[in-house]
């Protein structure tokens, strides 16, 4: 029997003569002891399923079942087996960590002692022994995220939620999260894990799930997504910002697909399922047509492709605020 | 307490052992924030020196000295303002995330807003302890028993847990901490002042004075100058003027009747 399984979610949320569909006939299947990355732009719906999934939230319609519990139904029991982790540190700050922890196990109806005992356990796992006698006011961003993450796990869950467990930390701590994760996925956890990072849903999950606008638009392992959107690109970045249209057009004839031009960095990208063949061609003609060139190479596609090509725009376009004079280059590493 | 029963087919989850969990940790924040239960006692002893020293030449009171008669008022308007310290309180967990994890744990639902109720009386009573100290200092005095003045000490303290059952449910429904603020104040200021705190009934304009007189804040003033022993001229043929002490224990039972089971409900709702 599968951990998660969700048939036709939807949410509607009104609020001052606006209508926000946030989930809008949502399926998912999430097999037990794999993770799933719910991978999508802000305003997608990734944080209202988690919310639903996790019994916070009654969907309008549609229902779902965690564990075998419905999470309308039978929420308070279902509440015994998860762990959530959201985008906030959501820890009292004016309590120390060994304080928290323990709150929170008491509340998962551990005994006083085993919740301490528990606690001392999850501090030491997650390198807060040091600090645990401090209040979290004063810690890093990373240590309270570390912290939060401890909490939801301090009543042994059999299945867990991280709702964008790295948004907003620098890259160091972002590293020190994944660990901390794959850590958890080694011991065989069940995990939900919703990102807008597409490097961070392929460095985790077994099974990515893209969510745009409320409904899952695809789904399958990073190399099945990956494959849907066709092999090898070639990628040229041009010296000379005028020679964009001209190294365009190039690109155009020697392939069928659709040619991407990001104008910021003067970066060409292309299918090209004549591979090595193809890119020694179009190297060829630019010489040609005197295009000098910064870069050239073949590579795979980036899950960034796969969001392009499935839902017709890049991913940080569908995000909920249109002010977005800069071209955010996240996840376009390669 | 008010709407605990456990919804049917529940497991785990002690009502009393998760209330005083969160009883805990709210009594645990307090010396961590000496900020707010430090200003909370500056603002009222701001408002005794102001009343006593200023306005007092001006405010004659039937038999006896202002000072006296001020002191009970001042001890109201304190626990009507510690409803918006709630209210900032709910709303700041509220929105750092924190009551989505209480609401995903398997815990009493009710325990979260009982346990702040619980430790709000525990504060309140610290703050008025100290306030009561002050007034010693400017001149007040409790001049009946001491079974009357611990009623006196009791009825502030229930006046207290009814105004944090309003301050959790309004803390639930504002959006920031900022609005939250606002709505406090904008609503407790002139609920302080429409009554007998600062000046008598008397010299209010007619058609204000019942409002004054049935003003929760004014019955709890009476009630506590009555059980002091301070002056308390007469203020009206009302009821609430006549039995101001079973007045306020009617509002407190109300006030706890209407808003804790609105307050759990709308922490229970789970559609928004």
């Amino acid at each position: 029997m599968p951990a998660i399984t969700a048939e036709g979610l939807t949410k509607v949320y009104g609020s001052r003569g606006q209508v926000v569909r946030a989930l809008d006939g949502l399926d998912l299947t999430v097999e037990e002891g794999t993770v799933l990355g719910l991978l999508g732009p802000n305003g997608a719906g990734k944080t209202t399923t988690v919310r639903v999934l996790a019994t916070l939230l009654r969907p309008d319609s549609g229902r779902a079942t965690v564990l075998g519990h419905d999470v309308v139904k039978d929420a308070q029991r279902l509440r015994q087996e998860i762990g959530l982790s959201g985008q906030y540190a959501a820890v009292d700050e004016n309590l120390t960590a060994a304080e928290n922890l323990w709150m929170f196990g008491r509340l998962y109806q551990l005994p006083s002692a085993t919740a301490r005992q528990r606690a001392d356990e999850l501090l030491e796992q997650f390198a807060l022994t040091d600090a645990k006698d401090r209040v979290v006011k004063t810690y890093s961003g990373g240590m309270r995220r570390r912290l939060d993450l401890a909490s939801a796990l301090i009543g042994r869950p059999r299945l867990l939620f991280l709702d964008e467990p790295t948004t907003g930390l620098d890259p160091r701590s972002r590293f020190g999260m994944w660990e901390v994760i794959r850590e958890l996925v080694r011991t065989g956890a069940t995990l939900l894990l919703t990102t807008q990072y597409l490097e961070e849903a392929d460095a985790l999950a077994d099974v990515i799930a893209v969510v745009d606008r409320g409904k899952i638009i695809a789904r399958g392992t990073a190399d099945q997504l990956k494959s849907q959107v066709g092999g090898e690109r070639v990628e040229i970045v041009v010296r000379r910002p005028e020679d964009l249209a001209a190294a365009r057009e190039v690109l155009g004839r020697q392939s069928r697909g659709e040619v991407t031009v990001d104008e910021h960095t003067r970066r060409l990208t292309a299918p090209a399922e004549g591979g090595t063949q193809q890119l020694v061609e179009v190297i060829r003609v630019l010489a040609e047509a005197g295009v000098p060139l910064d870069d050239v190479g073949l590579r795979r596609p980036t899950l960034d492709d796969v969001f392009l090509s499935l839902t017709g725009h890049a991913a940080e376009d569908a995000a909920a605020t249109p002010t977005t004079d800069e071209p955010a280059p996240a996840g376009r590493t390669s | 307490m008010t709407a605990t029963a456990p919804p049917p087919g529940r497991t785990g989850g002690s009502t009393v052992s998760d209330t005083l969990v969160v009883t805990w940790r709210n009594l645990k924040r307090i010396p961590r924030i000496p900020e707010l239960a430090v200003f909370a006692i500056l603002q009222s002893v701001m408002f005794v020196l102001l009343f006593a020293f200023v306005f007092g030449g001006a405010i004659a009171v039937e038999g006896g000295n202002y000072r006296e008669y001020l002191m009970p008022g001042i001890f109201a308007q304190t626990l009507a303002f510690a409803s918006a310290t709630t209210t900032i309180g709910i709303t700041d967990d509220m929105q750092k995330g924190l009551v989505d994890r209480f609401r995903s744990l398997p815990m009493a639902r009710s325990a979260f807003l009982t346990g702040r109720t619980i430790a709000d009386v525990a504060y309140n009573a610290g703050i008025l302890i100290v306030l009561m100290l002050s007034g010693l200092a400017v001149g007040w005095r409790v001049r009946d028993g001491v079974v009357e003045f611990l009623a006196g000490f009791g009825i502030a303290l229930l006046f207290a847990y009814a105004m944090s059952w309003v301050g959790v449910f309004v803390g639930q429904l504002v959006p920031t901490v900022e609005v939250g603020q606002q709505v406090a104040f904008t609503v407790v200021f002139p609920i302080t002042f429409l009554s007998n705190a600062f000046v008598p009934l008397e010299s209010l304009p007619g058609w204000l004075q019942p409002f004054a007189e049935w003003n929760p804040v004014s019955t709890l003033t009476a009630a506590m100058r009555e059980l002091f022993g301070n002056p308390s001229p007469p203020a009206g043929s009302s009821f609430a003027a006549e039995q101001p002490v079973l007045m306020t224990v009617i509002w407190c039972v109300v006030f706890v009747a209407i808003f804790a089971p609105l307050a759990v409900r709308r922490y229970r709702d789970t559609s928004k």
